[in-house]
């Protein structure tokens, strides 16, 4: 993965609009952020292999970015995301590695069902 | 406290690396005397939030990753027999309960252990530490008391001693802390921070003698004596 350029993004982002595609989302402050720190709130969430179809694809703001999927019915908008890769499988992965090197959220688009 | 020979050893744990940081000592220990050891590792840690900056990995490749460091891991600490079971790391309380306490059951009936080694309900931190070892417990509870192995648990939540008081067992294992250390090296993914802090350590003349490397410490489940199947029947 590569830190985010805003035009490669956008070009990767359109050519998957309109299709048929799988979908991960995940954010999270890691298991143990309950066990350093009593007073701290755990949240996150995860999606994992979800098929939709989007619109409008659109990566805004400085870094890290925020990257909004429109559907027919809805959205999908991640915030934090630093890095992104099209990898060898064609699929779009974009994550937010915070300055520790910790993925703080991803957002990840594919044409194929990902791994269980 | 010295180990007894040991007919067969299963480790259940839920993450790579989980093995060496609980019990790798006495795994290589027990490998050294000869004992058959099996670990069943449920998932691939693929949830592992470590990829660095710059990454090193992305979600998508950190499962191969460690895959392979765990193979590496396991040969360190003299596991004859690792069995990757394939489940999803973060997902194993959202699993059917019974079909996880089955599938330690066949474990126990096809390999025969006399001592098991997961982690302390209630006392694990992680939902996936708790649920595996909630799975291990409630099989070897069902079994007749004449054919249970021993389970060994390991605690760690900021609260396991001032509630359980201290562990049962402690072993010395600083005889194998190299195969230990090397056990830990070989997770890189998830021990580069650590080791890399060690290395430092020694290099400023400090020895790597921090307790946790050298003893081991674990809680004994203890169940009932009848067998009656009454609710709270399972406790440390």
């Amino acid at each position: 993965m590569q830190e985010i350029k805003v035009d490669q993004l956008q070009d990767l982002l359109n050519s998957f609009a309109h299709k048929d595609v799988y979908i991960h989302v995940e954010t999270t402050n890691g298991s143990y952020a309950s066990h350093y720190d009593e007073k701290f709130f755990n949240a996150g969430a995860f999606i994992r292999n979800v098929r939709l179809k989007y619109e409008l694809g659109k990566v805004v703001g400085d870094a890290p970015h925020r990257v909004g999927l429109k559907l027919e019915h809805g959205w999908v908008y991640v915030q934090g995301l630093t890095h992104f890769l099209l990898d060898d499988q064609n699929r779009l992965l974009m994550a937010g590695l915070d300055y520790t090197g910790k993925l703080a959220v991803a957002l990840e688009i594919s044409e194929t069902p990902f791994t269980y | 406290m010295q180990l007894e020979k040991e007919r067969h050893a299963l480790l259940v744990f839920p993450h790579p690396d989980d093995e060496a940081f609980t019990c790798g000592g006495t795994v290589r220990l027990l490998a050294n005397h000869g004992v058959p050891v099996t670990y069943a590792c449920l998932t691939l840690g693929e949830m592992g939030r470590n990829l660095g900056n710059p990454p090193f990995a992305t979600r998508e490749s950190l499962p191969e990753i460690r895959r392979i460091e765990l193979q590496a891991a396991s040969k360190a600490m003299g596991i004859s027999d690792l069995r990757m079971l394939g489940f999803r790391d973060k997902t194993i309380e959202f699993e059917d309960d019974e079909k996880m306490v089955q599938l330690v059951l066949d474990l126990i009936a096809e390999l025969n252990p006399s001592l098991i080694f997961t982690f302390l309900p209630g006392f694990s931190v992680h939902p996936d530490h708790e649920a595996t070892a909630r799975a291990v417990v409630e099989a070897v509870r069902r079994l007749p008391k004449e054919k249970r192995p021993k389970v060994w648990a390991c605690g760690f939540a900021n609260d396991t001693v001032e509630r359980n008081g201290e562990p049962h067992i402690e072993l010395d294992v600083s005889s194998v802390k190299l195969d230990k250390v090397a056990a830990l090296r070989a997770h890189l993914s998830q021990t580069a921070w650590m080791m890399s802090d060690s290395a430092k350590r020694v290099e400023d003349g400090q020895p790597m003698s921090d307790s946790w490397l050298n003893v081991e410490r674990f809680y004994v489940i203890e169940f009932p004596d009848d067998n009656d199947h009454s609710l709270d029947s399972a406790t440390i």
